[in-house]
């Protein structure tokens, strides 16, 4: 199978390039766009600030790129945020796949950290990204913007308030959670994309 | 539900894991990777490379173990140890580490935080702070612990989470290695004065001990050294006390 990451101007791009590799899948880091359309899978992940990355997609036609894809396309983390209407971070449109816009955790009590960093709990996932899961699986989060709940939202994680672990529309999948530093949760989410 | 995390804590000198030969039945304990990937295995929620190394070619050594550790660990890890400027945090970035822990350095020269969070963002940045309690309160030291700052642990800590760090960890030198449990007053302080994550450092010795850091010390998570790699605690047996002590913890 012929996997492409984009590649972009955000951090923690091998993590992911690693852990399809630990998947038997040697995937190639690209932004050459023939590349990308061409490819069976298309893997937007990283890490990293809104309206920074956004500028950079836009320089190099990347944005239009991505929208445009018509194989299934996995947004992780900044990824996912990218592929909706707004993000607060930066106050910056994004790529508009997703209806949605990014907003930023508002802590309500103490206990309430941000960034949200750390394990937490998948509930309600659905779509087929999420196949052979029930709910209460450990994926690992490290973010300050979320996605509210909304018509997309095909898993469900609790953080000061509910939010969209992950998002799925047409050919589109996204999660805000780190599959490739999810041990082997993780890994079930990432082979369940690629046999998608 | 958020889950505490539980951090095993491994001192890497010249590519070789300095503790730990009586872990498990592990044939090479002395690999730092192969230890972090069992470790991983049992459900540690995160790892800590800590390089005390001095020489530059001990250097080399440990930015090619953090590659091997990236391709073969599923699970995030902090680097640590020596790491006095943004080049050094660079490499091990680039290397494939998920954070770094500044320590002396940051406190040297606290400007370090702001480069680190403005490049890579808040996410990558640790800081770690060993502090002493006398009768003058709780003051940090730098260089592990041989050299007083003079400067208040609350006071420095409140500064490395205004220039954005993204976790603090915070060692308690009165408890480091003489296994009666963590300094729980001090944790709870930090946690409830700070916006992020605190992370509980010396004085594990019993399970019961990171329960208190979990309940009375507030902690967001828990990491130690020698009762894992010394077989004492094993982190599974640990996480299934938690569990039922009420502490939610990933199983």
């Amino acid at each position: 199978m012929n996997v492409a990451v984009v590649k972009y101007n955000a951090g923690n791009i091998y993590s992911v390039l690693h852990a399809l590799q630990r998947l038997g899948v040697d995937a190639v880091l690209t932004d050459d766009a023939e590349t990308l359309k061409r490819a069976d899978r298309v893997i937007f992940p990283g890490q990293g600030e809104a309206s920074h990355a956004m500028s950079y997609l836009r320089e190099r036609g990347l944005d239009c790129l991505i929208r445009e894809l018509k194989q299934p396309v996995l947004g992780i983390c900044i990824g996912q945020q990218l592929m909706c209407r707004h993000s607060e971070e930066g106050d910056v449109d994004c790529l508009g796949i997703f209806d949605v816009p990014v907003l930023r955790f508002r802590p309500q009590e103490a206990q309430h950290k941000v960034p949200h960093m750390g394990w937490n709990q998948l509930e309600r996932p659905a779509a087929s990204l999420f196949r052979g899961f029930l709910g209460g699986e450990f994926v690992y989060f490290v973010h300050s913007f979320y996605v509210p709940v909304c018509p997309w939202t095909v898993a469900e994680t609790q953080y000061i308030e509910s939010f969209s672990a992950a998002l799925h529309r047409d050919n589109f999948y996204a999660t805000q959670f780190h599959p490739e530093k999810s041990g082997s949760v993780g890994e079930r989410i990432l082979r369940n994309f690629l046999e998608l | 539900m958020l889950a505490k995390r539980i951090i095993p804590c491994l001192d890497v000198k010249d590519g070789q894991t300095v503790k730990g030969t009586n872990f498990l039945n592990l044939r090479h304990a002395g690999d730092p990777v192969e230890l972090g990937r069992a470790y991983s295995e049992q459900g540690a929620d995160e790892l800590v490379f800590l390089d005390i190394t001095a020489s530059h070619e001990g250097r080399k050594t440990f930015a090619q173990m953090v590659q091997r550790v990236a391709a073969e660990i599923s699970i995030p890890f902090t680097v640590g140890g020596g790491i006095s400027e943004l080049a050094d945090v660079e490499r091990l970035l680039a290397a494939g580490a998920d954070k770094v822990s500044v320590n002396s350095s940051a406190l040297r020269r606290p400007e370090l935080i702001d480069e680190i969070v403005r490049h890579f963002g808040s996410q990558v940045c640790v800081v770690a702070i060993d502090a002493r309690q006398d009768e003058t309160g709780w003051t940090c030291y730098l260089n592990g612990g041989r050299v007083s700052t003079g400067r208040g642990l609350f006071e420095w800590a409140r500064e490395a989470n205004d220039r954005g760090a993204g976790e603090i960890l915070f060692t308690s030198m009165n408890h480091d290695g003489v296994k009666t449990g963590f300094a729980c007053e001090a944790l709870a302080r930090l946690a409830t004065s700070l916006s992020i994550p605190v992370i509980a450092s010396g004085g594990a010795g019993e399970m019961s001990h990171f329960r208190d850091a979990f309940t009375l010390g507030l902690a967001d998570a828990a990491l130690a050294a020698s009762v894992f790699h010394f077989g004492e605690i094993g982190i599974k047996e640990l996480k299934t006390y938690l569990r039922k002590e009420g502490t939610n913890v990933r199983l």
